[in-house]
């Protein structure tokens, strides 16, 4: 995938006039957020499952190299490999490294967002080596060549009469008269498609969407069933995972996903939670004959310790996304990078650095929903907050922003004028929608008035009107007045 | 390889060594890794057992699971035969080899047994557990319980026990480092694969509409027995 997050301004404005793209995001904001809240208030335990969830982690990073240790000590216990790398390079050279052992044609794979983090596909793809996406949503994007545009609802941004496209322009072997209608002709045609892929796949890769430092297991997490018959039927599993998804117990992941999933889809549970450890044992007649897991750094241990170490407890469950305004105007792709939305916006200069992805951070009106969501507590606009900082002081040169902000500074230190030069702007706004009592265009700020209406003031200040009409009077009841 | 995971651990432990990190604020960890506590566990689960089948029932039909309940072994093969013929389900079904002491002929299904295969239509397992919290069904694998026949086939029905029905997830872990754990190998209780199981298969993927059954089982039927299996 091609970093994108430097363009992040014009990506945004492609976005909003992108009228299907609009249509499916504002699907989205009457879906999850509504059926995460109900099932929030189906739990009353839920704010105490939350604190813990986020305790939980808190003690995990402040002892993650004894838990890090402890876990791989399990893992080979049960059989199984742990390969540490530090970055992506060495993670994708070393899974292409456990595929040529295993003499692999094709791979097939559960959606893990590390898998996107490291490009493992194109990878894969160069080397000879088929992957296959096996997430519906990754399928789809898979098919139409792009980059998921949701942390858990990959193609989201994706109408049914695309998927039908893509289906028809892929699938060739099927009838070209076949009726694809019906959503469910659909998901059949799907279903058919990849049942042969998963039988016939050598290597099976799957994230993890937690590591288990008691037992050596990871946890998978899906509703589709789609990491079950990636890791069950390939000869050979193959985990990717990043060092922060370590919990300590099994009871520790019990209390994560009472969260995770009301968090994410609204469901109580998802539908499918696994619990792999090692490989197949002696006595299964099923299950994989090798287990490895990979092991990510990739930035993490530069973010410990740092004052966004508190990112790290991020368990990707998305709700920051589907509660943020400006996810909603502008989706997914927009961010540039793997991450989108507020967890994206903090942890993407992170990972790749603030020079490359200095606007994200602003992407965001520090409306505070997502941090009120966010079940592990993460304090997303403070962390925003201090990128903006960071890159306020790193920055060389004076942008027009700076010099506006200047202008103002001097400006609001001069009351008097102050007050003049508001009154005349207010009193042109005024004058310009006083009809309509909206603006529908104002100069040098077509950004914000080509896609809304800009409220026209009523033709004073509030300073005027309160010369005016209440000189003397400060009780709260005449400026009530004054207002109606 | 050995170099990456030195250099990553003492990166990590030179940005712990900071005044502010307390590092064993949960206890230590030698003690939560060995006593695994539990934190809330919501009171939803809780309940005396006919209380907690009632709850594990009403949960799984909310995760459009169905569920009936019979009071003997012998009832197995006739409901699973009339919950075929309702539902016009082919007739032919493969169950776990834990489910051969059944008495197949009593009735006229085609019965044979295995590991998971693509032409599979319906499959019968045996749940270890069942949790009353979110309706949830506990499988894992060993050579009685291939993981594969819970999840390619189209139709999925489990056997669950009345007895075996817990109120929550840490219920299950007790329950499990009870039955498969021994003294000395307090950390090896665990089996390959521990599947939790809550409704049938399910994609919001295409148009943010609900699909039941995309790669796992589209109906999972749960027959809960009063009588214990030995
Ligand atoms: S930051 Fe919080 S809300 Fe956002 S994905 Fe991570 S855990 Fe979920």
């Amino acid at each position: 995938m091609e970093m994108k997050t430097t363009t992040f301004k014009e990506n945004a404005r492609t976005a909003i006039a992108d009228e299907t793209l609009q249509i499916e995001l504002d699907r989205l904001s009457f879906g999850f957020p509504e059926k995460r809240k109900k099932a929030v208030d189906r739990m009353p335990e839920f704010e105490q499952l939350r604190e813990q969830a986020r305790d939980i982690k808190n003690h995990v990073l402040a002892n993650l190299d004894l838990y890090l240790e402890n876990y791989e000590d399990r893992v080979e216990k049960h059989g199984g490999q742990v390969h540490w790398c530090r970055d992506a390079k060495a993670a994708r050279e070393q899974i292409l490294k456990i595929c040529k052992a295993a003499d692999a044609k094709t791979v097939t794979k559960s959606k893990s967002m590390i898998g996107e983090e490291i490009f493992i596909n194109d990878f894969l793809a160069k080397n000879g080596i088929e992957p296959i996406e096996t997430d519906l949503g990754e399928y789809i994007i898979q098919l139409r060549g792009e980059p998921p545009s949701h942390i858990i609802a990959p193609a989201i941004h994706v109408s049914k009469a695309q998927v039908e496209d893509a289906f028809r322009r892929v699938h060739t072997d099927l009838p070209a008269d076949r009726n694809l209608e019906d959503p469910a002709a659909l998901l059949q045609e799907a279903r058919g498609q990849l049942r042969n892929k998963f039988l016939q796949a050598d290597v099976g890769l799957t994230g993890a969407n937690m590591l288990v430092a008691e037992t050596g297991s990871n946890v998978l997490v899906t509703n589709e069933g789609n990491a079950d018959l990636t890791y069950a039927l390939p000869r050979v599993h193959i985990v990717i995972a990043s060092i922060e998804k370590i919990v300590p117990t099994l009871e520790d992941a019990s209390t994560i996903l009472r969260v995770l999933a009301r968090s994410a889809t609204g469901q109580d549970m998802s539908v499918y939670t696994t619990f792999c450890t090692g490989p197949k044992r002696f006595e299964d007649p099923d299950g994989p004959e090798e287990y490895h897991v990979i092991l990510l750094d990739n930035g993490r241990t530069d973010l410990l310790g740092s004052e966004f170490e508190e990112i790290l407890r991020c368990i990707r469950c998305s709700a920051c996304l589907n509660h943020c305004p400006i996810y909603k105007a502008i989706g997914g792709h927009a961010y540039g990078w793997v991450y989108p939305g507020p967890m994206g916006a903090v942890l993407t200069p992170g990972l790749i650095g603030m020079e490359d992805a200095s606007d994200l951070p602003n992407a965001s009106t520090l409306c505070g929903k997502c941090e009120s969501v966010c079940p592990m507590g993460i304090p997303l606009p403070k962390l925003l907050r201090s990128w903006r900082t960071r890159h306020f002081e790193a920055k060389p040169t004076r942008s027009l922003g700076q010099i506006t902000l200047k202008f103002w500074a001097w400006l609001a230190k001069r009351p008097k004028l102050y007050h003049k030069v508001n009154g005349l702007i207010i009193a042109t706004l005024g004058a310009l929608g006083r009809r309509k009592g909206r603006i529908k265009w104002i100069p040098f700020a077509s950004g914000w008035t080509s896609k809304r209406d800009f409220p026209a003031p009523m033709g004073n200040t509030f300073i005027q009107q309160y010369h005016k009409g209440a000189r003397g009077d400060t009780s709260g009841r005449r400026l009530r007045e004054v207002k109606k | 390889m050995n170099d990456s995971r030195d250099e990553i651990l003492a990166k990590i432990r030179t940005s712990r060594s900071g005044p502010y990190v307390v590092r064993n604020e949960l206890g230590t960890i030698e003690d939560r890794l060995k006593n695994h506590p539990r934190n809330v566990v919501p009171a939803r689960g809780d309940g005396l057992p006919e209380e907690q089948i009632t709850k594990f029932k009403a949960e799984a039909e909310l995760v459009n699971a169905t569920v009936t309940r019979v009071s003997s072994n012998i009832d197995i093969p006739k409901e699973i035969a009339k919950y075929l013929a309702d539902n016009n389900l082919p007739s032919r079904i493969k169950h776990a080899p834990s489910l051969e002491h059944l008495d197949w002929s009593t009735t006229l299904m085609e019965v044979c047994h295995g590991i998971g295969e693509a032409t599979d239509e319906v499959c019968v397992t045996t749940a270890y557990a069942g949790v009353a919290e979110t309706g949830t069904i506990v499988t894992y694998s060993d050579q009685q319980n291939p993981t594969t026949l819970n999840f390619l086939p189209p139709v999925h029905i489990a056997v669950l026990n009345a007895v075996d029905i817990t109120g929550s997830y840490e219920d299950v872990w007790t329950k499990l480092r009870a039955d498969l754990g021994s003294k000395d190998q307090s950390v090896n209780f665990i089996p390959r694969t521990v599947n939790m199981i809550t409704g049938p298969s399910r994609t919001g993927d295409i148009q943010q509409t609900l699909l039941l059954g995309i790669h796992g089982p589209q109906r999972l039927h749960i027959v809960i027995v009063d009588e214990k299996t030995p």
